[in-house]
């Protein structure tokens, strides 16, 4: 089966500094893989060259069958994206965002309305529809935010820390619906800091220092630290390395 | 078509939301207009004058009542010695002094020249200029009243008559407040569009919007577009304070009037988003947009005719849309000019509308690097 991603020795200079040093790993479509490692080590630089946000210095990537460094504008219409900062309208209504985006993916009238309603009903949106995104609470926004990802359908979604700061009722829920889109068939990759949500995907991918250290299964990883390792355990470890820890 | 259509909506709803900033938008014109048409008046009047008259005679109390008579000097006072005129002078108590001397009733008395001498404050010439012609013709109704007393046929082999055309009564408002709406719009126009991209940008939603295969020129029309919107209820409130308060002639063609603005707002509203492209942050676009308005309003033509300014300065002066709309303006309200006279500002607005949104294209990159 041809890979949905399909990452060849990426990398991304910012003057000296090697943020994502010759990342390689493929994913296969429906897969849900979390990229994991602390602070700064190129978790989101990946995911912003996959989406075209930024221009690999060396290596490629197939997304969705395109080489995001040949075509970006081909890219942008197959995947759905949710960024780090929450990047909605907080001046428009849910409903009002979820037509804009819509829009620039170029789903209109019936079409738009009809999918519209089919994704506030699958994330459990009807009853915000109305209400002004800046009121919501940091659960309902991320959930608006993924609906706004998912309108067009896109065979590949990127999320970015996209449960930051959300409490876990609300961590639980956004995963299972994450999990009923990868059951359809959409490929996800998924930042995270949160081990509980690491445990979840189907395999993680261990970055340190812009460098693919591990990607397995979540226990393969951890035992890949040593015996009897959890994946915290070797966050944490990686972490102190790192000199992060306050 | 559909995601320019997305985009335009979208700015629709969020102009409509902020209200104050839509507030401001219309206030700030109605409050600008009526103060600077009121305040800036380039016709200097009733400069405040003292008389040094050492002949004090019938004569000379004539002469200085026909300086008086002119709107350009206001008696202040008598000053008994030249010292004195120079210290009033000098100190600004006055701009400008009349010496009469004391052979001047005596001289016209016995038919030869009599001399009276004019000191003026140059400091400002604007303000000067107006006194020293209005003091050229007193000298020569009175030398003409002098002749005729002494039974001289008074008539002057060359008669020049100025007939000032399009602005009979030399109003400076019929010149500077339609240049003042010009002014008013291009500041408030390049302001809004410079923060539209670096608003996004601040607040975040300009990586999720560049992401979606919206391109860029619908980013930058979209961002364009509603603003024509407010641009034109803009022109319509300064309109009407203009005639309303100003008493600006609207001699030429409203309809071609309207027409043609729609012009000079785009490529107003594209330099404020090339702006709004340089920019990082929304302090940054507002510094650079305070940048932009001093040689729009000292270079267009607004303040100083761009005829008296060298050729490099007016070669400035061709990139800001302020120019062209300048004589637009003034050529559609006050000489009621149509649109076979005006249609080269019409062409040079176009040009620079758009090579502004294709250097705001250009400049913006859908990348974060």
């Amino acid at each position: 089966m041809t890979p949905a991603l399909s990452v060849k020795g990426l990398t991304r200079h910012f003057g000296v500094v090697v943020a994502v040093n010759d990342v390689t790993f493929d994913v296969a479509p429906g897969e849900i893989v979390g990229l994991l490692g602390p602070n700064g080590s190129g978790k989101t630089t990946t995911i912003r060259m996959l989406c075209g946000l930024l221009a690999p210095t060396q290596g490629t990537a197939q997304v969705a069958g395109v080489d995001v460094t040949q075509d970006p504008e081909l890219v942008r219409h197959r995947i759905g994206y949710m960024s780090q900062k929450f990047g909605l309208y907080d001046d428009l209504t849910v409903q009002e965002n979820e037509r804009f985006y819509g829009s620039l993916y170029g789903l209109t009238r019936k079409a738009l309305t009809d999918r519209i309603a089919q994704v506030e009903a699958f994330i459990g949106l009807g009853g915000r529809r109305h209400q002004m995104v800046g009121t919501l609470s940091g659960g309902w926004k991320q959930r608006v935010a993924l609906a706004c990802a998912i309108l067009h359908q896109p065979p590949i979604l990127f999320l970015d820390e996209p449960t930051a700061g959300v409490d876990p009722a609300s961590r639980r829920l956004f995963w299972a619906t994450i999990r009923k889109l990868a059951d359809a068939g959409t490929t996800v990759l998924v930042t995270t800091h949160y081990m509980d949500e690491a445990e979840r995907c189907g395999r993680v991918a261990m970055l340190h220092g812009g460098n693919l250290i591990a990607i397995g299964a979540p226990h393969e990883v951890a035992h890949f630290f040593g015996e009897g390792m959890t994946l915290e355990d070797v966050f944490v470890h990686l972490q102190e390395q790192t000199g992060e820890v306050a | 078509m559909t995601r320019l259509r997305a985009m335009i909506a979208k700015e629709f709803i969020q102009m409509r939301r902020d209200r104050l900033t839509l507030g401001i938008m219309v206030g700030i014109p109605i409050v600008q207009m009526l103060l600077f048409g009121w305040a800036i008046q380039t016709e200097v009047k009733y400069l405040p004058t003292v008389v040094l008259d050492e002949s004090a005679t019938s004569s000379s109390r004539e002469l200085t009542q026909a300086f008086a008579n002119t709107a350009s000097f206001r008696l202040v006072g008598y000053v008994p010695s030249r010292a004195e005129l120079d210290e009033a002078l000098a100190s600004g108590r006055a701009k400008a002094g009349i010496v009469i001397p004391w052979s001047y009733a005596r001289d016209l008395a016995r038919g030869r020249e009599a001399t009276v001498q004019v000191i003026v404050d140059a400091t400002d010439p604007l303000a000067s200029q107006a006194a020293i012609a209005a003091a050229q013709a007193v000298g020569r109704v009175q030398s003409l009243r002098q002749l005729e007393q002494r039974g001289v046929a008074v008539q002057q082999p060359v008669d020049v008559r100025v007939r000032p055309r399009y602005n009979p009564g030399l109003r400076s408002a019929n010149n500077i407040v339609p240049g003042l709406m010009g002014v008013i719009l291009t500041i408030t126009l390049v302001a809004v569009t410079s923060m539209a991209i670096v608003r996004e940008r601040e607040r975040g939603s300009l990586e999720q919007l560049i992401v979606t295969p919206l391109t860029r020129l619908e980013l930058m029309l979209g961002k364009i577009a509603p603003y024509v919107l407010v641009g034109y209820v803009q022109i319509t409130v300064v309109l009407i304070v203009g005639r309303l308060a100003f008493d600006v002639p609207i001699t030429g063609s409203l309809w071609l009037f309207y027409g043609i603005t729609v012009a000079f707002i785009v490529a107003t509203l594209a330099v404020g988003l090339l702006v709004s492209t340089l920019a990082r942050t929304q302090q940054q676009a507002l510094q650079l947009s305070f940048f932009f308005v001093l040689p729009n309003i000292l270079l267009s033509g607004f303040m100083f005719p761009r005829e008296a300014m060298p050729e490099v300065a007016q070669w400035i002066g061709l990139v800001l849309p302020l120019t062209f709309y300048l004589q637009i303006l003034r050529g559609v309200l006050l000489k009621g000019l149509e649109l076979h006279h005006i249609w080269p500002q019409v062409v040079a607005l176009v040009a620079i509308g758009a090579a502004f949104i294709a250097l705001s294209t250009k400049r913006f990159h859908k990348t974060l690097d």
